[in-house]
């Protein structure tokens, strides 16, 4: 017993001793300006975490080898949360106390909402490249009364995002007057889709004629796809993702309809669920296009540094995130600000808030109300069974 | 509604009817024999789709030879499942038996899943096409799937009802004891059901493919439920009424979606489940016992 609450006196003195060692590191010198980066780099997701950190430390490191931000090296400190929330919140609290003055991160959803709710009561600069949820910047999204986290910024768009660019894309691009709607019952960010595009007709001028489901795991499209053709729709909007896509469209175009196909990011590699023919003029959209010019510097860089090619797009957005927070360290020290102060913390969030346009490699950010991107998405079409870039939309 | 989207519909149903006929047919011809529901019926399906995808993608056979190759061995499938799995459970109770096919299900499931992987394995549709019939688009794989198995069941009712070896089968179906009595191979019978239903089960797969051109580990599952409830309401163990059962169940689905509830075709192919073992316990064309399961 006595030995055990030795043993308990040791571990808790271990643990509160970052938080007497905080003076000494913070003044690392005055020329440096200390940020950290906290993501899942072991685990199950690491596939999802370790991109971003890759294209993160890779866009500190080049940034430094250039002379850094006006002339201060940028130390860039490391943690991995493996995707838990305690974790992410505990990396947190060592990196403050390792005099980080923004931080990026975190990856999955649930260890980035618990990191945001930290970071929010310090105030300190956040940056994520991969969570979707509105929880990430709004204390309680299902409340009445929305309290937004003034902290905390993306650089990936929502899934309900999608349906207001979709609905913009069928009306001004596709000059559809009609639309059908195909969604999978149940499924969160079909959904979603589906609720932002219905909101945005009205001022698209579109009207939607026939609106048709599919419960999970169902393959039997034939009755709905033969109600859509006869509702003879200028375009059809498949909020889902790419195996029941391509069976949809397969379907579609069985039952005799010949009407646009505009699909969500889920559309990604559709290609290999139906023939090329059914699918030749598709489009969908997505947050990054391989292989264009704004990301083919980036994807070269990535290649070289970490001997594979990028791996999915959380990497280009992490990019971009590191973009946004550099631009916003620039212009907070620029004011001559100590980095790690409440007023330098401030003014970095100040600068991120004020973007107007700002050019990324996958599109261009102005952050809104919530602190979501609005941002330009990439249109992919498909055409003799490929799926190529097409347009920025 | 139009007229036309009304015969399209129908035309869906006759399709996606003809898949459940086909499956339903071994469940009530199984059931008719050994009182044995296969839960494992439905995932022969699932083998035979990726025989189809393997000897297509991988191995680049003619489909024909595909077609042919998933048969077989869905029909082998069929009858060593019966001979490991059921045989030796032949005088064991019947609960027993039912439980070992829900094992065996998963044991097909979850091997496929390790052998083949859980994505999606998406083949070339193996009949594209269609054409305008007075102005409803009929696709040629509809067409292809109600004929072919149309033949099949003609053939299937010729062969119980006109062969020596279908005289046996109606016998142990009707008398185990008796039947034995009269030098009919007990083995040799049940083995012959299984290989059938299996067979059936092998050309539903070619057709499911047909329909929906993708494989997946699980993909036998919600058929099989469906063939089940398909041939629950036939009255299991009717030949016939399996087939009345699957169109049905078929068309139902599709005026179900036609009325623009097609979120809610599983509930009502379920409700049909319900309403059946509640007023009809022995289905439409069944024979009525007074056992319980």
């Amino acid at each position: 017993m006595k030995k055990a609450l030795i043993l308990a006196l040791v571990i808790a003195c271990v643990a509160v001793m970052p938080i007497f060692a905080n003076g000494s590191e913070e003044s690392k010198g005055n020329d440096t300006i200390t940020i950290a980066f906290i993501g899942n780099t072991t685990g199950d997701y690491a596939m999802y975490g370790v991109p971003v950190r890759n294209a993160v430390k890779m866009y500190f490191d080049q940034l430094n080898a250039n002379g850094g931000i006006n002339g201060k090296q940028v130390n860039l400190i490391e943690f991995d949360d493996k995707a838990d929330p305690t974790e992410s919140v505990n990396a947190y609290q060592l990196a403050k106390s390792k005099g980080a003055t923004a931080i990026i991160g975190s990856v999955l959803t649930g260890a980035t909402v618990a990191l945001s709710d930290a970071t929010y009561a310090d105030n300190m600069p956040q940056i994520t490249a991969s969570a979707t949820s509105a929880k990430v910047t709004i204390v309680d999204p299902d409340s009445s009364k929305i309290e937004v986290k003034t902290n905390v910024f993306r650089t990936c768009f929502l899934d309900p995002f999608q349906g207001e660019k979709a609905a913009a894309y069928a009306a001004q691009v596709c000059g559809a007057k009609t639309a059908a709607i195909f969604y999978e019952n149940g499924s969160d960010y079909s959904e979603a889709i589906v609720a932002r595009f219905e909101s945005k007709l009205a001022e698209n001028g579109l009207k939607v004629v026939a609106k048709e489901a599919f419960a999970t795991g169902d393959v039997d499209y034939k009755a709905q796809m033969t109600n859509i053709a006869a509702a003879n729709p200028d375009v059809v909007l498949m909020p889902i993702y790419y195996g029941e896509a391509g069976l949809a469209v397969t379907a579609l175009r069985a039952a005799g309809c010949n009407a646009q196909v505009i699909g969500g990011d889920g559309f990604g590699s559709v290609i290999n669920y139906a023939s090329a023919a059914d699918l030749e003029g598709t489009v969908y959209m997505s947050g990054y296009a391989a292989g264009t010019a704004s990301v083919a510097q980036f994807e070269a860089d990535y290649q070289a540094a970490y001997g594979e090619a990028v791996p999915n797009m959380f990497a280009p957005l992490a990019w971009d995130a590191s973009l946004v927070m550099a631009e916003a360290l620039k212009q907070a020290d620029a004011k001559g600000l100590k980095a790690g102060s409440a007023e330098f913390k401030q003014a970095v969030i100040d600068a991120i808030k004020g973007m107007q346009a700002f050019p990324g490699i996958t599109g261009s950010y102005t952050f809104n109300a919530t602190n979501d991107p609005e941002k330009s998405v990439a249109i992919i079409k498909i055409t003799n069974g490929e799926e190529k870039f097409h347009d920025y939309f | 509604m139009t007229f036309s989207s009304l015969i399209a519909q129908f035309i869906n149903g006759l399709q996606t009817g003809s898949v459940y006929a086909l499956v339903a047919l071994g469940y009530s011809m199984v059931y008719g024999i050994i009182k044995l529901l296969n839960f494992a019926h439905g995932d022969i399906i699932m083998v035979g789709a990726y025989v189809v995808y393997y000897a297509i993608a991988s191995f680049a056979l003619p489909p024909m030879l595909a077609v042919i190759l998933a048969v077989l061995v869905s029909t082998l499938l069929g009858v060593t499942v019966e001979k490991v799995a059921y045989t030796p459970l032949r005088s064991a109770p019947r609960l027993s038996l039912l439980i070992t096919a829900i094992g065996v299900s998963f044991l097909l499931e979850n091997g496929a899943q390790l052998l083949f992987g859980a994505d999606k394995k998406s083949l070339d549709p193996m009949v594209s096409g269609s054409f305008q019939l007075g102005g409803v688009n009929v696709s040629y794989a509809a067409v292809v799937t109600i004929v072919v198995s149309v033949i099949a069941m003609v053939a299937l009712t010729i062969l119980v009802n006109k062969t020596k070896m279908g005289k046996a089968m109606r016998a142990v179906s009707e008398d185990m004891g008796a039947a034995q009595l009269m030098g009919i191979s007990l083995n040799r019978t049940i083995s012959m059901t299984f290989a059938i239903g299996s067979f059936l089960a092998g050309i539903g797969s070619v057709l499911y493919l047909c329909a929906y051109p993708q494989a997946t580990p699980t993909m036998g599952s919600m058929l099989g439920i469906k063939a089940f409830i398909a041939a629950v309401l036939g009255g299991i163990g009717s030949i016939p009424g399996a087939m009345i059962g699957g169109f049905a169940i078929g068309i139902l689905e599709a005026l179900v979606a036609a009325v623009h509830l097609s979120m809610w075709k599983d509930a009502v192919v379920f409700l049909i489940l319900i309403i059946v073992l509640l007023f009809k316990p022995a289905g439409l064309l069944g024979k009525k016992t007074q056992e319980k399961v």
